[in-house]
């Protein structure tokens, strides 16, 4: 019981976050809203018995993205929003497309939802750290390293494109 | 080919000319002109000296063996139908391949010296070559496809040849007249040979005559040899001009001299005359056919000389003299005479060429003059051409001994005498033969007696590089001149093959043709010696009235052609004027078709269909693409909004199909 | 006892609500804020399976999701700095030099 309270409560808190991410026109204080949205996920995830995950949103995601997100904002020295035309496509296409998958969504889950699904309650918790290692480091190593590879290539990525001309 | 049997090696006969036309077409232009004209003798000497030995060979043959048929390559193999490369050799291929290599031979000759001054003399003797080797491939074919080949192909040496002179407008059109009206014969060979495959399943004349001669006479109505023979005809009067289509033989005195005695006068108008000769087994059988083939040949024969007798352009008498005496051998034909049409076509090779290359050595000597009405009064400036020519008037005018009396004389008497023959083509023949008399006479008088009249008609055609002044008249070199004292030679003595009974021979050319021609007809037999004797005194006797009437005209009183003119004043016109069949010709045939080009074909299928579609396809791929580039804009919202349609679709999509 | 649907509902509502950030806004980093939204979503429906199937493999997806997540997030940063240098602006419309 008590968990479904909290579900419900941190599901309108993101849901909150993301309404006010789309109602504000400074993008600072969109990504304070994210920030706000990751917060609530996380606890969510610890909800679903992920630790790890949890953790490691709020280390990596609201950390450390979202910090580079707002040292960004303040560099390149945003401003409001403003306004000028609108695109014909993405309004008259897109949001009715996007109110349609809304409402796929709704109607196949809502729905199609079959009663005897189990629910999931509080469980022994799966997502500790220790089984996630054994997982990454054992199963996962390749895709494990090669991620490394990756984040390496995207820090070079990121110098040269953001360094100021050969001057 | 069993090894008892000798080679003959025919295949060489066709090929050696080849190899000159190659020579020197490919590399001539570097060549100096002895080398060119070198090139191009050796081979056809070869190639006659080839015909010579297989023709020896030939008559030492046992009669069993002929015809000789000497196999090479497979050439078309689709089905049942099969055609070989391969070659025939009897007695009428024999006679045919002597006096194309032997005459063609003479006139290679001949033109070394007359085409000295002229421009592409290696593209002369190239074509020349060629020339002689489509026509070998014509008569030594053994089958209808292959002989097919060297029909066409002699008609594409004509237009290059009288095309010659390409620069010059009148030239041109000539060729392209030859060719096309050629090409409406040549429908009709063609139609004639699907419907031979159709009914024996081969084009080869082994097959071929084999099938037919199983067939009974269609002596009721016309049924299908009868439909293969009319269009075997409709073949022969293209190539050898007769009526409809003898249209474009006065227009091939565009070419050179050497070409109208070679191609026009010897040997591919003849080409016509063998072919009905060589099918006479399918003609036999076919009465209506023949019949036709008699009229045609007999009609055309006087109506080219009517036209011969009003015509001033030396040449141009000469190529109506020529449509007229082929008129004659379809005559021949016609009345199933097919021997005494070869016969004729041998010694009109001989007297013919010989006309022609006089009038060669006529218009060199006077520099390139060629209205007769500018002539005169030559007998003494240039009296080896003068006699020869002589021999080859007499000898075409048919006076006895020379060559002509006896061949002419043989054709009337078949005429009067044979089954398929009638009096009155008999007689419409005579009365041709005294015009003919009278026309060459006319020529004669005008050339060569009388008083030099200079220029007063215009000037003549293709100037020769030399001045063209009276006292410039000299004599052709020796190179041009021994082939005209050979030529006449066979002029007087190439009748002495075939001297019928009555005067003491024994028709030894008729025989020796027998096994070939003479299959399953019924001919004149000589065996009346006094209804001979009597048709050819008639026949002398009108020749010596044509004789007298140009003697009269021309020679002894020369007002008298003008004060007849003027009294038969239209008749005149209309003569002169070639009956206007060109004119005819071009109201009925040549502007229809033009007009239907140029307003329907042209204007509408090509520019308003074809090019509409391809213009239309054009332009609406680029009203399509102008369309499509808007989503292109730029904007990076209104990509996200397709992304998000096209996911929207996709989900929808699979819960669908989840839910079937 | 949460059953499944709902917290599949919710990602559902993030990631159309991300989506309609990314059409509607005009600033290129918030719409850049708009697809970390979206992927943040989609953690969600791998964390939520995971539970639900008892299956571990999931969440390593998740963490993978995150480096990636990461790593587009400083090259995209960078980009818009670049563009930012020569274009002067940050409004995304402005930016349609492709335009055919």
């Amino acid at each position: 019981m008590l968990h479904l309270i909290l579900f419900f409560i941190f599901a309108a808190v993101c849901i909150a976050g993301a309404v006010n991410l789309l109602a504000q026109s400074h993008p600072i204080n969109s990504a304070l809203s994210l920030i706000v949205v990751m917060g609530s996920l996380a606890v969510l995830y610890l909800l679903l018995g992920a630790e790890f995950v949890a953790a490691i949103q709020i280390i990596i995601y609201a950390g450390a993205v979202m910090v580079l997100f707002i040292f960004v904002i303040m560099l390149l020295n945003a401003g409001i929003e403003e306004h000028s035309g609108k695109s014909y496509v993405a309004w008259f296409i897109g949001i009715p497309s996007v109110t349609v998958l809304v409402g796929l969504a709704v109607y196949s889950l809502v729905l199609y939802q079959e009663n005897s699904d189990p629910a999931i309650g509080p469980e022994p918790i799966l997502g500790s750290v220790q089984a996630i290692a054994h997982l990454l480091f054992g199963k996962f190593l390749l895709p494990f390293e090669v991620t490394s590879v990756l984040i390496l290539i995207a820090i070079m990525g990121a110098v040269v494109l953001a360094r100021r001309g050969e001057s | 080919m069993n090894s008892s049997e000798p080679n003959l090696y025919l295949w060489l006969i066709p090929l050696l000319p080849l190899i000159g036309a190659a020579v020197n077409g490919l590399f001539g232009r570097r060549f100096p002109k002895k080398i060119v004209a070198t090139v191009g003798l050796v081979f056809v000497a070869a190639a006659f000296a080839l015909s010579a030995w297989a023709s020896v060979q030939l008559l030492h043959m046992p009669l069993d063996r002929i015809p000789y048929i000497e196999e090479h390559l497979p050439w078309i193999t689709a089905g049942g139908f099969q055609v070989d490369f391969s070659f025939y050799l009897d007695q009428l291929s024999m006679v045919m391949i002597l006096v194309v290599t032997g005459v063609g031979f003479l006139i290679h000759v001949y033109s070394v010296g007359y085409m000295e001054h002229e421009g592409g003399y290696y593209r002369f003797f190239a074509y020349l070559n060629l020339f002689m080797f489509f026509m070998l491939m014509l008569v030594l074919a053994s089958s209808y496809l292959l002989m097919f080949v060297g029909w066409e192909g002699v008609g594409l040496a004509s237009y290059l040849l009288i095309g010659f002179f390409f620069l010059k407008d009148s030239a041109a059109n000539a060729g392209k007249k030859a060719f096309i009206v050629n090409r409406i014969g040549d429908f009709g060979f063609l139609i004639a040979m699907f419907l031979m495959f159709q009914k024996f399943g081969s084009l080869n004349f082994s097959d071929v005559f084999k099938g037919a001669s199983s067939l009974p006479v269609e002596s009721a109505g016309a049924g299908i040899l009868t439909a293969i023979a009319l269009l075997l005809l409709l073949g022969a009067t293209g190539k050898s001009a007769q009526i409809p289509l003898y249209v474009w033989l006065p227009d091939a005195m565009e070419g050179p001299t050497p070409v109208s005695a070679l191609i026009h006068a010897a040997t591919m108008v003849t080409a016509g005359v063998y072919m009905v000769a060589r099918s006479n087994v399918i003609f036999n059988r076919a009465p209506i056919a023949l019949t036709v083939v008699a009229v045609i040949g007999c009609v055309t024969a006087l109506f080219a000389a009517t036209i011969g007798m009003a015509q001033t352009d030396i040449k141009r008498v000469l190529a109506y003299s020529t449509i007229s005496q082929l008129g004659y051998m379809f005559l021949a034909c016609g009345v199933a005479a097919y021997s005494a049409a070869i016969f004729h076509l041998m010694t009109h090779a001989f007297f013919k060429a010989l006309l022609f290359l006089c009038a060669g050595s006529v218009i060199h000597a006077l520099g390139g003059e060629q209205d007769m009405r500018n002539m005169g009064g030559l007998r003494q400036k240039i009296p080896i051409t003068f006699w020869t020519m002589t021999f080859g008037t007499f000898a075409i005018a048919g006076f006895p001994p020379l060559a002509g009396f006896f061949s002419k004389d043989e054709i009337l008497f078949q005429t009067w005498d044979s089954p398929y023959g009638s009096k009155i083509l008999w007689a419409i023949g005579l009365v041709t033969a005294g015009i003919t008399s009278f026309y060459m006479f006319r020529l004669w008088f005008m050339t060569f007696f009388g008083e030099r009249r200079e220029a007063e008609h215009g000037t003549g055609h293709d100037n020769h590089g030399h001045a063209n002044d009276g006292d410039h008249v000299h004599e052709s070199p020796w190179i041009m001149l021994v082939p005209l004292a050979i030529l006449a030679f066979f002029s007087f003595t190439g009748g002495w093959v075939n001297i019928p009974k009555v005067f003491g021979g024994n028709n030894l050319f008729d025989h020796f043709l027998a096994p070939v021609l003479s299959a399953g007809a019924a001919t004149a037999e000589h065996e009346n010696p006094g209804l001979e004797m009597t048709l050819a005194l008639t026949s002398v006797v009108v020749a010596s009235v044509g004789f007298a009437f140009a003697w009269l005209f021309y020679y002894k009183r020369r007002d008298l052609p003008g004060k007849f003119a003027a009294a038969l004043n239209g008749f005149y016109t209309l003569v002169r004027d070639k009956y206007r069949v060109d004119e005819l010709y071009n109201r009925l045939f040549v502007q229809p078709v033009i007009k239907l080009s140029r307003n329907f074909l042209w204007q509408q299928v090509d520019v308003g269909t074809i090019d509409a579609v391809v213009n239309e396809a054009a332009n609406s791929a680029q009203h399509i693409s102008n369309e499509a580039r808007r989503m292109q804009s730029g904007n990076i919202r209104s990509y996200a909004g397709w992304v998000a349609l096209g996911a929207a679709v996709v989900v929808a999509y699979m819960i669908w199909a989840g839910l079937q | 006892m949460v059953p499944l649907a709902y917290y599949l509902g919710l990602s559902t509502i993030l990631f159309c609500l991300g989506v309609l950030g990314f059409l509607i806004k005009r600033n290129i980093i918030t719409i850049f804020i708009c697809i970390e939204l979206m992927l943040n979503a989609v953690n969600l429906s791998f964390v939520a399976f995971s539970a639900y199937l008892k299956n571990l493999n999931a969440q390593v997806f998740v963490f993978f999701v995150m480096v990636v997540a990461a790593a587009e997030a400083a090259v995209g940063l960078a980009i818009i700095i670049a563009v930012f240098r020569t274009r002067e602006t940050l409004n995304v419309d402005r930016v349609n030099l492709l335009k055919l």
